[in-house]
């Protein structure tokens, strides 16, 4: 019992990790007021670039740095579109998996040895570190024997919180999502804001993606993420834009997977479409509930500007 | 000196036709850099993707297989974003409308005449779509509940949904393994007109003239109209704009579901892997770039097939990746996106006075 629900918690935390990087990314993205669909692209290209950059120069860190670079370019592209050129949020981030998926499946074939595919091939990667002391503690020991960027994770999602519930700047990336005007009014740049948070949220959703690629499951494989991206912005609203409780979502998520596997090695039988459903339909119930319970006190949510573009010389 | 940017009276009609154009073009230029840096001519690529899309009558054909499902959808969704309702289910709307159809198909006609089997196929399966848009619909209309977040988490419900049938309960027990259901009896075919073509071109162009129709002539058409355009108005109208969005989604996810009811009636003819590759995702970009105009949907349908042939067709016939287009989908919206500004606003360079700056300021400001 004990082995399984280690095993369990292993399975479950390392498969989470690039789900809560492109999930705290995205928190900060529409937390300033931008919706960015372009997740599942981000994350594909971040992946691809990372195994293709590691694979070229053996150093996995090199990749995992242009994998931010590449995540944090093609965020920078939907900002522009939306910010600056006011673009439908909805119909921009579309087509930025549409594009990052086109061109990631498009290197993935291309940058292999002599032009030819990635597929297959094996380079460098991020092997777990097994941390003494507290990886002989009974289950939790799941949680110190993985990888540097796991780790790296543990440390970010407290930072996160931090930074958008205790500081000036969170403060400020709150009222631009909240209420753009007043935030203008306040002497904050809502342009500015909106491009930082969602150019970081790229990063992130790229490092998410390197994650895949250089520890998850090491290596190219086409549509490595296997709509991770679209599951991350399912999190972000179960997390009700909360970047510590992106966690639970990313456990949930990731821990359905992991025990409808052990379900079915012991020959449970419950169909596992059912169980894989239960995450999203419990958003859309988290969704009902934080709407309802919007109406009684404007207190939870969504960024109320979420998804709309501000434009001063609007009236 | 600085740019302002003003919003213009009405839409202007030169820029909404100048600037897809233009944006095809510098797509196809941005295409081009892409193609040379990986060492093939764009020229040659970009003829054998034309070629592979227009060139023959079957491959012409292959093109409209695709176009069909993409203009169904296309349809959909544009009737629900011209109320701004963001429906971007229509990926598990299409799905919904399959599995119906597959229910009807494998199950009913022990009780159905054969004469009939079809046609309860393209209303059930007409009718899931239709549900799966509904609850959305409902939740927004009464509850207010964000639509593009949930018709988004639907899809995935619709998704697994139909694997889990496909691989599981209904999966043909003489298909060794193979995940699909066992093919429809021939009453549920959809009649194919040239190639792999079928009757749903028709449906297609249909529902095209039909809504063409509704938004222009009707009454209905003229209140969803107005409460996308100007939903302040539409209130003080005495519209009732709760009632007008599950009516207008119903319609949409019918749509969806018929280009689902078409893909495993005319295509596949049974419920199997590779019903949900995108169309419905695809379909948003259509409805978008068409500027929610319903007799421009089926060719912006057809040039995004294209380029999904064409890019199939490079690579069997250049050995390039066949994702060229997806990426040349890609790289037209962006500068469209850019582009689309300019329909709704003007560019205005402004002098500014030195003394006058803070004053102006204040002025922009005001909420």
């Amino acid at each position: 019992m004990i082995a399984l629900l280690t095993s369990i918690l292993a399975i479950t935390v390392r498969a989470g990790t690039s789900l809560v990087y492109a999930a705290i990314g995205e928190t900060y993205t529409e937390r300033s007021g931008i919706l960015n669909l372009g997740v599942e692209g981000m994350m594909l290209m971040g992946a691809a670039t990372a195994f293709a950059v590691t694979y070229w120069t053996g150093n996995p860190w090199l990749g995992v740095a242009v994998a931010i670079a590449v995540g944090a370019v093609m965020a920078a592209m939907h900002a522009f579109l939306t910010v600056t050129m006011r673009a439908n949020q909805v119909v921009s981030g579309l087509s930025l998996t549409l594009f990052g998926t086109g061109l990631a499946s498009f290197l993935g074939q291309r940058l292999g040895p002599g032009g030819g595919a990635l597929v297959g091939l094996a380079g460098a990667k991020f092997d777990p570190i097994v941390i003494p002391v507290l990886s002989r503690i009974p289950v939790l020991e799941a949680l110190f024997r993985q990888d540097i960027l796991t780790y790296a994770v543990y440390l970010l999602v407290p930072l996160a919180w931090f930074f958008l519930y205790k500081t000036r700047f969170g403060l400020n990336l709150r009222a631009t999502g909240e209420n753009p005007q007043t935030a203008d009014a306040m002497g904050i740049s809502v342009a500015r804001t909106r491009y930082v948070y969602t150019i970081l949220g790229g990063a992130l959703a790229g490092l998410g993606g390197a994650h895949l690629s250089l520890a998850y499951t090491p290596g190219w494989a086409e549509n490595i993420t296997g709509g991770r991206g679209w599951i991350v912005v399912a999190l972000v609203i179960f997390a009700m834009w909360n970047p510590a409780r992106t966690v639970l979502g990313a456990l949930l998520f990731g821990g359905i997977n992991a025990v409808q596997f052990r379900l079915q090695a012991a020959g449970a039988h419950i169909p596992a479409a059912y169980l894989n459903m239960l995450p999203y339909v419990a958003t859309i119930a988290v969704l009902v509930a934080i709407t309802w319970w919007e109406a009684l006190s404007k207190r939870v949510g969504a960024p109320a500007a979420l998804g709309k573009a501000y434009m001063r010389e609007d009236k | 000196m600085r740019i302002v940017f003003e919003k213009r009276e009405a839409v202007s009609r030169s820029a909404s036709i100048l600037v897809p154009v233009v944006s095809f073009l510098i797509s196809l230029v941005l295409g081009a850099i892409l193609l040379v840096a990986s060492g093939v001519s764009p020229l040659v690529t970009y003829a054998a993707m034309a070629k592979g899309a227009f060139g023959t009558w079957p491959v012409f054909t292959e093109t409209l297989v695709k176009a069909i499902p993409l203009a169904l959808a296309g349809l959909g969704v544009s009737i629900a974003f011209r109320m701004q309702f963001w429906n971007i289910g229509a990926e598990g709307q299409l799905v919904m409308g399959g599995v119906a159809a597959a229910w009807v198909a494998l199950f009913w006609s022990g009780f159905v005449p054969p004469a009939l089997l079809l046609p309860a196929v393209i209303v059930v399966g007409m009718v899931a779509g239709a549900l799966w848009a509904g609850l959305p619909a409902l939740l927004k209309a009464y509850l207010r509940v964000d639509e593009t977040l949930t018709t988004l988490m639907l899809n995935y419900v619709a998704i697994l949904f139909s694997q889990h049938l496909y691989h599981g309960s209904w999966r043909d027990p003489k298909g060794y393994g193979f995940p699909g259901t066992a093919p429809f009896p021939e009453a549920a075919w959809l009649p194919r007109l040239a190639g792999r073509a079928h009757l749903g071109l028709v449906f297609a162009l249909i529902a095209a003239a039909l809504l063409w129709f509704i938004l222009k002539r009707t009454r209905w058409g003229f209140e969803l109209r107005i409460i996308g355009e100007n939903p302040t108005a539409a209130r003080y109208l005495g519209i009732n704009i709760a009632r007008n969005i599950v009516l207008a989604l119903l319609f949409s996810g019918a749509l969806a579901g018929l280009a689902g009811v078409c893909e495993v009636t005319g295509i596949a003819r049974r419920l199997q892997q590779g019903l949900s590759i995108g169309y419905g995702f695809t379909a948003i970009i259509v409805a978008w770039m068409a500027q929610l105009n319903p007799i421009a949907v089926p060719f912006v349908a057809l040039l995004m097939a294209a380029l999904l042939v064409g890019g199939d067709q490079v690579q069997i016939m250049m050995h390039l990746p066949a994702a060229v287009g997806q990426v040349l989908q890609g790289l037209i919206l962006i500068p469209m996106l850019a582009g689309a500004l300019f329909t709704e606003y003007r560019l205005r360079i402004v002098r500014s006075r030195p003394g006058a700056a803070p004053a102006s300021r204040l002025e922009e400001v005001r909420p």
